[in-house]
């Protein structure tokens, strides 16, 4: 007989202190690129046109980056390809997009901090997937934040969604949505939930969730860790605030703005 | 148990399967030998194919790998049938033409191992148009009923950068059921689920508790990949190919990577290849480790589902120290790899492989001696060695049921010939003979792991570019969940002209609703676990 409960209380406390602490631990975020001051026109030229992504964008005092189309393929790293931008660690990634106002996403206090969440894949390659299914894991445990898993979109307050919502998904898509009680936040995860990422919008899938049902807060990222995905969470609930859309070059920087 | 050998020990050489067919079919139907690729090409008018799959198929144990259309403007369509066996038989390319007009070909999916064909010619059908004559069940597969007839999106006439929007989906689609009893009624389960799962739909019949048979549908998530790859550079490309299945993403651009080289003849330095093989092992190891995790929880096995999911994480921040992404993507370029791994993470990489292995190995002892668990898993979701064969299954599953079929073992890659592991088979086929297939082939890849890097070779890391050249090549993966089939033609100025790509998850979803049947409703999530194939992979 196998003494499963003896085993588990060998293993100890495995949990991340995030969102308390800050996560240290190596290997939890592939990280991304943050904008960079370059001066010759030529070689911020080159830096856009290194971007499968379309995610560099040009600045009058160096590059910026777009992270709702960044795939973190590392082609602009620094530290890979010799030349490039310097890349971020971190994970706190969530932010509100770019048209919504913040005030009208604002939950009510009869949330009581705790919310249900409902899951679609909506055409995703499964890396996002993955990584959500992570947030359930000892390391992260999104239960003892006051997060869970629900069986029926009718006891659902947030809608997870990945993927670029292929054709055949827009319905489920829809009817999940509409079967959630109001108020209700949807929660877009990785790029290709947000801009349709290397699917792009094609005749097969939509480019992103917002075409089909309202987004409240993305993720940006291919795929977000999970660390990003519980951020997103947090966010939801007003417990951390947003990171931005887009890295600019550092003398625009505001230190709130970057994670 | 009587087991088939699907595979049969007399190789066919080269020169002997040429002599073969042009001496029975007496020059009506003529093989030639591409000697330096390996390939017998046998071309077929369509009404001799059937008796040509036959002959592969039953007479000299050939498995049925993959169909690839090639649409050529003006000229007509090319049906190109694969067909592999160990090495040094060569693949066979059974190569079918079709005049400008004619748009149909007798089915061989009634035929022995017909089943291994059936979806291909379903795919076929739908994205090309093509008729498979006397096939019983065209049409609604790919493409679902609310997309027009007539409108096949793998055409050249078909433009994919048009935003093709087909009508809304049908709200009040209704499957069809076959069970009819007193009290029998039908239970759909997904497209959406209640846990973290992709997207398909499974209609159960049931009669009451006793599920009598599963009706699944899939293509929930066609994006269209291998239409969207049309027209795009290589580099741009190999970003799709990460993306078919994102846990599986470095098998797959390995696979892309290799049918590029192929075309282009590149040589891939020895350090390169030894290093693909240590990281598509390392993806196989937390791959696997995912599985597990999939199946404990299913058994709602508490403390191993907790205890398996911290090795996943841990072997995904391994991935993300040594590769940077935590799911391998980036690495792997054609030519070799994007960049070199220092010796300091090599060490590191072996020290944690072979403690992720100790730690498996832990628990699969523990398990073995959990009952309860074991009662789930014994005897349920059984797939026949018969039906393996017949369905050409391929990876784990397959192995499970007792057919030795391993790309790396086939059709050696990358340096597996040099690399001594074996291939883990099992008999019983069902979940508990999948998870045990899992485990084994999770020590062989840690095993695999620490042999490549006790002895990795000095080098270059990249043989870097070669001039574009347009071409097409066939290359085959054993990617974690099994054989994969990349097909790459690629235009003069290096852009792809045609991908096509047969994953895994496409040849063994093929064989699920036959473990699906007769089962406790209970059961279901358990067989659905046991199987652990990706539905992104599936419908690309």
């Amino acid at each position: 007989m196998a003494n499963w409960v003896l085993r588990g209380l060998r293993t100890g406390i495995r949990t991340t202190a995030y969102p308390q602490r800050a996560e240290l631990a190596p290997g939890v975020s592939p990280g991304r690129p943050r904008g960079a001051p370059v001066t010759a026109a030529q070689e911020c030229d080159a830096l856009v046109a290194r971007c499968p992504a379309g995610a560099i964008m040009r600045r009058e005092n160096g590059v910026a980056i777009d992270y709702r189309n960044c795939i973190h393929c590392f082609r602009c790293d620094k530290a890979v390809a010799g030349s490039g931008v310097p890349w971020d660690a971190g994970y706190e990634w969530a932010a509100y997009p770019a048209e919504t106002d913040a005030a009208l996403r604002r939950l009510e206090r009869a949330f009581g901090r705790s919310l249900h969440i409902r899951f679609v894949d909506a055409g995703a390659c499964g890396a996002c997937m993955s990584e959500a299914r992570q947030i359930n894991n000892p390391y992260y445990n999104m239960h003892r934040l006051g997060f869970f898993i629900t069986p029926t979109p009718r006891n659902a307050d947030i809608l997870l969604v990945a993927g670029p919502v292929s054709d055949a998904m827009r319905l489920p898509l829809r009817k999940t949505y509409e079967a959630m009680p109001t108020p209700k936040r949807v929660v877009a995860i990785g790029v290709c939930a947000i801009s349709g990422g290397v699917f792009g919008p094609s005749f097969a899938s939509s480019g992103g969730v917002a075409g089909i049902i309202p987004v409240d807060v993305v993720v940006p990222g291919c795929p977000p860790p999970p660390l990003a995905i519980l951020h997103a969470l947090l966010l939801v609930a007003e417990r951390k605030p947003p990171s931005s859309l887009t890295g600019p070059p550092p003398e625009q920087t505001d230190a709130a703005g970057r994670s | 148990m009587t087991v088939l050998e699907p595979l049969p020990d007399e190789r066919a050489l080269p020169a002997q399967i040429v002599d073969l067919c042009n001496s029975r079919w007496r020059g009506e139907i003529v093989a030639r030998l591409d000697d330096g690729a390996g390939i017998c090409r046998i071309e077929s008018r369509p009404e001799q194919l059937p008796q040509l799959w036959e002959w592969l198929g039953r007479d000299i144990g050939y498995a049925f790998a993959t169909l690839i259309v090639e649409e050529s403007p003006g000229t007509g369509t090319l049906l190109l049938y694969v067909f592999y066996k160990d090495a040094p038989s060569p693949w066979v390319y059974v190569e079918v033409r079709l005049d400008l007009h004619a748009r149909a070909v007798p089915s061989v999916s009634g035929l022995v191992n017909g089943p291994s064909a059936d979806w291909h010619e379903r795919e076929v059908e739908d994205l090309f148009g093509l008729t498979f004559e006397g096939h019983p069940r065209l049409g609604e597969f790919v493409l679902h009923e609310d997309w027009p007839d007539g409108v096949n999106p793998m055409r050249r006439s078909f433009d994919a950068r048009q935003r093709f929007a087909p009508p809304e989906p049908n709200a009040k689609w209704q499957p069809p059921t076959i069970v009819v009893a007193p009290g029998s009624f039908a239970m759909p389960i997904g497209p959406v689920f209640s846990d973290f799962a992709e997207s398909a739909h499974f209609l159960l019949e049931t009669v009451g508790e006793d599920v009598i048979h599963t009706i699944p549908r899939f293509f929930y998530k066609y994006r269209g990949m291998e239409k969207i790859a049309e027209g795009q550079a290589v580099d741009r490309v190999l970003l799709l190919a990460e993306r078919f299945s994102g846990t599986s993403a470095f098998a797959h651009a390995m696979g892309f990577c290799q049918a590029v080289e192929a075309i282009l003849g590149i040589e891939v330095p020895p350090r390169a290849r030894a290093l693909r093989m240590a990281i598509a092992e390392l993806e196989r190891l937390r791959h696997h480790a995912g599985a597990i995790t999939g199946i404990c929880n299913s058994t709602a096995l508490a403390v191993a589902t907790s205890q398996t999911a911290l090795i996943e994480e841990d072997l995904l921040r391994l991935s993300c120290e040594i590769a940077r992404h935590r799911y391998l993507f980036g690495l792997v370029s054609p030519g070799g790899l994007s960049y070199d791994l220092s010796d300091e993470l090599c060490r590191h990489l072996a020290e944690a492989v072979a403690g992720v292995a100790v730690r498996l190995g832990g628990l699969d002892q523990m398990l073995r001696y959990s009952s309860s668990f074991l009662d789930r898993l014994e005897e349920v979701g059984i797939i026949s060695t018969e039906v393996a064969v017949s369905y050409g299954l391929v990876g784990p599953i397959a192995r499970a049921s007792g057919i030795k079929r391993d790309i790396r073992k086939l059709r050696p890659y990358a340096a597996y010939d040099a690399i001594d592991f074996s291939v883990p088979i099992e008999q019983e086929g069902d979940g508990y003979a999948r998870l045990r297939v899992l485990f084994r082939e999770a020590e062989q890849s840690a095993s695999i792991i620490r042999q490549v890097l006790m002895s990795l070779p000095e080098g270059e890391i990249s043989a870097g570019r070669a001039a574009w050249r347009a071409g097409g090549a066939l290359a085959a993966v054993e990617a974690p969940l099994g054989a994969a089939f990349h097909w790459v033609r690629l235009h003069e100025d290096g852009t792809v002209a045609r991908y096509r790509v047969t994953p895994p998850s496409f040849t063994n979803w093929h064989g699920f609703h036959l473990a699906a049947e007769n089962f406790a409703f209970q059961d279901f999530p358990i067989i659905l676990a046991s199987f652990g194939l990706s539905n992104a992979e599936c419908d690309r």
